[in-house]
């Protein structure tokens, strides 16, 4: 009787698992395996002797990581530039996405494709814009200054200035699709809605306060558990190209994504860098599940899963 | 809301702050073409300038001359964007259809095997020497396509566009005796169009983008995808000026009066430009593919 059931199970199963198993096989391959690959960062890593050959050190690589300045350092630098991306992002591309709707339809699409513009550019392609304003020698920047009076500032060898330097690029490259995403939320929002409040007499700040903003709540929400999620994982192409991998401004630029990368392919430290990807993959994960957890106890609606 | 009728003095400032971030946007791309255009002499005296001295095409001279390295490159960045996006839609499909059938029996265990991929991962160590080590990918196309071929963010928008196929469809071809495989081909496939050409746009212009994996895995000259081109010339041009075609073509040439700084900026343009010009017509099929798959599906 049970075996007959095992049997219709399969039996009614089977074609559709065939289905999903290229991508089944290509999930366990690229996501899975490395997960026990993470044990390197427990073990002393030697090329010829491989993963599972290399000796065992137990915390020793986490320990030499936090008991140097980097590890401060990095993860200040990672999560700070984080939050303030998460806030400017959100709060400009809300403002964006609430003007562009108020506008008529032929204007909006020359808007949009102006701001969605540096979105389809590469961290690379930006860096070469950022190093016409910012280059010493040349730069646009620099040339304003002389023209005004000032002295030449070496943008790429004082760390005071990136903080802003990145923000703004950062904003630059984004605002135009996340802007997209509200507004494509907006879209969607039910037109009866502002119907009954225009016929309450509602003004249009009313309605974008009254209507608008309550309606695109869940979406906000859902994207800020995102990036909560993505707290600790920086954006690698915008801190490596754009301050140009520049070891005097490190203090301010470098984040956890950057330090791997150089520890890995410039140091040749295996183990230590698998060692600062596991802190930043096992933190990362408590972060989403904890930012998820609280959002489900405030309203469960607005939970991610 | 339906703009009303009359002026208003909200509707002047909204404009006016459009007007100011579209050139806010604008002005940086339109900076680095005048870059590219500018005498070298004007460079080295005056540094780059908004309204340069002398204008001079001598930079993308240079390049049309010997045209090879970056004709490899966009070959390189057209082949990996072509077999990627095929072979990552098939993957995708595949996988979005099997989750979005309700009446699978392993919907649940499947789901979670895929999402939990998006919250925990190995970290970039592991990830390095599988793909070498274990699948011995290091200086092959593959290195630029395998890693991007599938993304759970993408089987979750796929899955939430299949799901509002009504069930109905599926459940008459099997009373008819349809097989899955061609339920699959021939009536969910048709369907799902529209989040075909969404998601296959996004995915594509990821490998357009892809320098990452490049990056890592890419020493081979012959290999050098558009984006590596464009890292590599950054910190010098020896990358393209120290082959041997391009010194052969450069006989007519005097090399003393190379422009190195304005070059720079030539293969930046030569690059990213065609890109630029093709992607703002997609954007429409931009903000259909938000909208198509409810991030909660």
């Amino acid at each position: 009787m049970r075996r007959n059931q095992v049997s219709r199970f399969i039996g009614r199963n089977i074609e559709l698992f065939t289905f999903s198993l290229p991508a089944v096989i290509y999930i366990f391959v690229m996501a899975y395996v490395p997960m026990f690959g993470a044990v390197i960062a427990f073990k002393n890593y030697e090329y010829d002797k491989g993963i599972l050959g290399s000796d065992w050190v137990g915390f020793q690589n986490f320990e030499f990581l936090f008991k140097s300045e980097n590890a401060f350092r990095i993860t200040r630098n990672t999560i700070l530039y984080n939050v303030s991306y998460m806030l400017m992002t959100t709060i400009f591309a809300l403002l964006v996405a609430i003007l562009l709707h108020e506008i008529s339809k032929k204007w909006l699409k020359l808007y949009q494709t102006a701001m969605i513009l540096p979105f389809f550019l590469s961290w690379v392609v930006v860096s070469y814009i950022t190093m016409a304003f910012l280059d010493h020698q040349n730069g646009f920047l620099n040339g304003w200054l002389t023209a005004l009076g000032f002295e030449k500032v070496q943008w790429y060898f004082d760390a005071h200035v990136w903080p802003y330097i990145l923000n703004v690029v950062h904003l630059w490259k984004s605002i135009g699709f996340s802007a997209l995403v509200y507004f494509a939320g907006i879209l969607g929002i039910d037109a009866e809605l502002y119907e009954a409040a225009r016929i309450d007499g509602a003004r249009r700040w009313q309605m974008i306060w009254n209507v608008t903003i309550p309606q695109l709540t869940p979406l906000i929400i859902i994207l800020l558990i995102l990036s909560i999620g993505n707290m600790f994982r920086g954006d690698f192409g915008l801190h490596y190209f754009i301050p140009n991998n520049n070891g005097m401004t490190y203090s301010t630029t470098d984040i956890i994504d950057t330090y791997i990368y150089r520890a890995l392919s410039t140091l040749g430290d295996v183990s230590m860098a698998s060692a600062v990807g596991l802190y930043q993959s096992f933190v990362g994960f408590v972060l989403v599940v904890a930012a998820n957890f609280t959002v489900r106890k405030i309203n469960e609606e607005n939970s991610l899963f | 809301m339906p703009a009303q009728k009359g002026f208003r003095w909200s509707t002047l400032f909204i404009h006016l702050f459009f007007v100011c971030l579209t050139l806010s946007m604008l002005i940086p791309l339109a900076l680095i073409i005048i870059v590219s255009l500018t005498d070298e002499q004007s460079i080295l005296h005056h540094g780059f300038r908004v309204i340069p001295d002398k204008l001079s095409t001598t930079a993308y001279h240079y390049f049309l001359k010997t045209p090879d390295t970056l004709l490899r490159a966009y070959g390189v960045t057209i082949l990996v964007s072509v077999i990627g996006t095929t072979l990552s839609l098939i993957l995708t499909s595949t996988m979005g259809y099997t989750l979005s059938r309700r009446d699978y029996g392993l919907n649940r265990v499947t789901s979670f095997y895929v999402f939990f991929t998006m919250l925990f991962n190995g970290g970039l160590v592991p990830f390095y020497i599988l793909m070498t080590r274990g699948l011995q990918v290091k200086d092959t196309l593959w290195a630029m396509i395998i890693p991007g071929l599938l993304s759970p963010f993408y089987v979750l928008i796929m899955k939430g566009f299949m799901s509002k196929i009504p069930y109905e469809i599926i459940e008459s071809a099997k009373v008819e005796g349809a097989r899955e495989w061609r339920i699959y081909a021939q009536l969910i496939l048709p369907l799902s169009k529209p989040a075909l050409a969404t998601l296959g746009l996004f995915i594509m212009f990821n490998f357009w983008n892809e320098w990452f994996n490049a990056l890592l895995f890419i020493d081979n000259q012959k290999l050098v995808p558009l984006q590596l081109l464009l890292v590599r010339t950054m910190n010098s041009l020896d990358f393209i000026t120290s082959r041997p075609e391009f010194s052969a073509a450069m006989v007519s040439f005097d090399m003393s009066k190379f422009p190195s700084t304005s070059a720079k900026f030539a293969i930046a343009i030569m690059s990213a430009g065609p890109m630029l010009l093709v992607f703002p017509f997609f954007q429409r099929f931009f903000v259909k593919g938000l909208t198509v798959g409810a991030i909660k599906g």
